[in-house]
């Protein structure tokens, strides 16, 4: 779904250029909270991972393609606000050295590639769990779900921007009956790969799960880093 | 970090680039969900040119390289490193970040506290 310069006209381009800077910002605000000796390199390593899965286009029907997004499945491991980050990272080094997304649209595609997908995927990923028993297989289904739901809503994100400032004026019910039909089965494919490499990790290390943490028995998710501020030194 | 927690973390980073390296030359060439979209909706047309499409790794390739799977996989590789440099470098940043203002609370407490 990377967005190439000029389907979107210069203000959607600034104005979604503006909300991606900021949202990745507090993002990357929220997850320094968590970072430590472990979380750091495993939030590299899954940006490292997402890119390599995006390399791998699956055929999702005839003459079509479709990618991993990531949003879903970085938010699952590291949690949403460091996995937003990790995708963004991801696209920002595709647009930049491998000329895929296009540098104006670096917004756009940070927004319903990296923003949309983890907060949605994660969201439904919650949602899923809550009601789920607390068991990793819970953890696996529920990933895949979100990540399956994360795509076609990501297509609707874009059916929306594309009727407020796409290059062209289309019906907005084409577009969008276009985009959905495409993006469930491309979410399909999302959903099988997340719950795969989420079963992957679960198996070998749960802890390191971001997704799994409520399976941990008498650990709390997050320890607090910072000393506890203290009413009593006034 | 525990030596546990480095044989996983290496392990992935292999996968990673195995999937990069050499999984990627099988993927599927056809247009990708937006790009088959735009030309249905007859919107394709309006993309221009990336900026950068002169860029030695545009288009997951390495220019000069002839042979489409080392060109594809050694992009692949590139792309896994670049990523995993600049995904570690930010993450690293924003950890030292937060606790140089961890650290500055921590001082202007003790600053307020002994004047106080």
């Amino acid at each position: 779904m990377h967005v190439p310069d000029g389907f979107f006209d210069a203000t959607t381009s600034i104005g979604t250029g503006a909300v991606a800077a900021g949202t990745v910002g507090v993002g990357l605000r929220k997850a320094a909270h968590d970072l430590n000796d472990r979380l750091t390199p495993l939030a590299g390593l899954v940006a490292a991972f997402v890119f390599a899965l995006q390399m791998l286009n699956f055929p999702v029907a005839s003459g079509t393609s479709g990618h991993l997004f990531g949003g879903a499945l970085a938010a699952v491991l590291v949690g949403p606000w460091a996995g937003m980050v990790c995708v963004s990272i991801v696209l920002f080094v595709q647009a930049l050295l491998f000329a895929d997304g296009g540098m104006s649209a670096l917004g756009l595609n940070v927004v319903l590639i990296a923003i949309v997908p983890a907060i949605v995927g994660y969201g439904v990923f919650l949602l899923l769990r809550s009601v789920l028993p607390k068991t990793r297989s819970s953890v696996v289904t529920a990933s895949g779900i979100g990540a399956f739901v994360s795509v076609p809503v990501a297509a609707v994100a874009f059916s929306v921007l594309f009727a407020a400032g796409g290059a062209v004026d289309l019906s907005f019910g084409s577009v969008l009956a276009a985009m959905v039909g495409t993006h469930v089965l491309i979410g399909v494919g999302e959903g099988l790969i997340t719950a795969a490499v989420v079963s992957a990790v679960v198996a070998s290390r749960p802890d390191l799960v971001h997704g799994a943490h409520h399976l941990a028995t008498g650990l709390a998710p997050n320890i607090a880093t910072e000393p506890i501020t203290s009413g009593a030194a006034s | 970090m525990k030596t546990n927690t480095k044989i996983f973390l290496g392990a992935g980073l292999l996968i990673g680039i195995a999937l990069a390296v050499f999984v990627s030359p099988l993927a599927s060439g056809s247009p990708d969900g937006l790009e088959k979209v735009a030309e249905e909706e007859g919107f394709a047309d309006t993309a221009t040119d990336h900026r950068l499409a002169d860029s030695p790794l545009a288009d997951y390739g390495i220019e000069g390289v002839d042979d489409e799977n080392l060109s594809t996989g050694a992009s692949g590789l590139i792309g896994v490193l670049l990523t995993l440099g600049v995904g570690l470098a930010i993450f690293g940043a924003a950890r030292v970040l937060r606790n140089d203002e961890a650290g500055q609370r921590t001082e202007q407490r003790t600053e307020s506290a002994s004047a106080g």
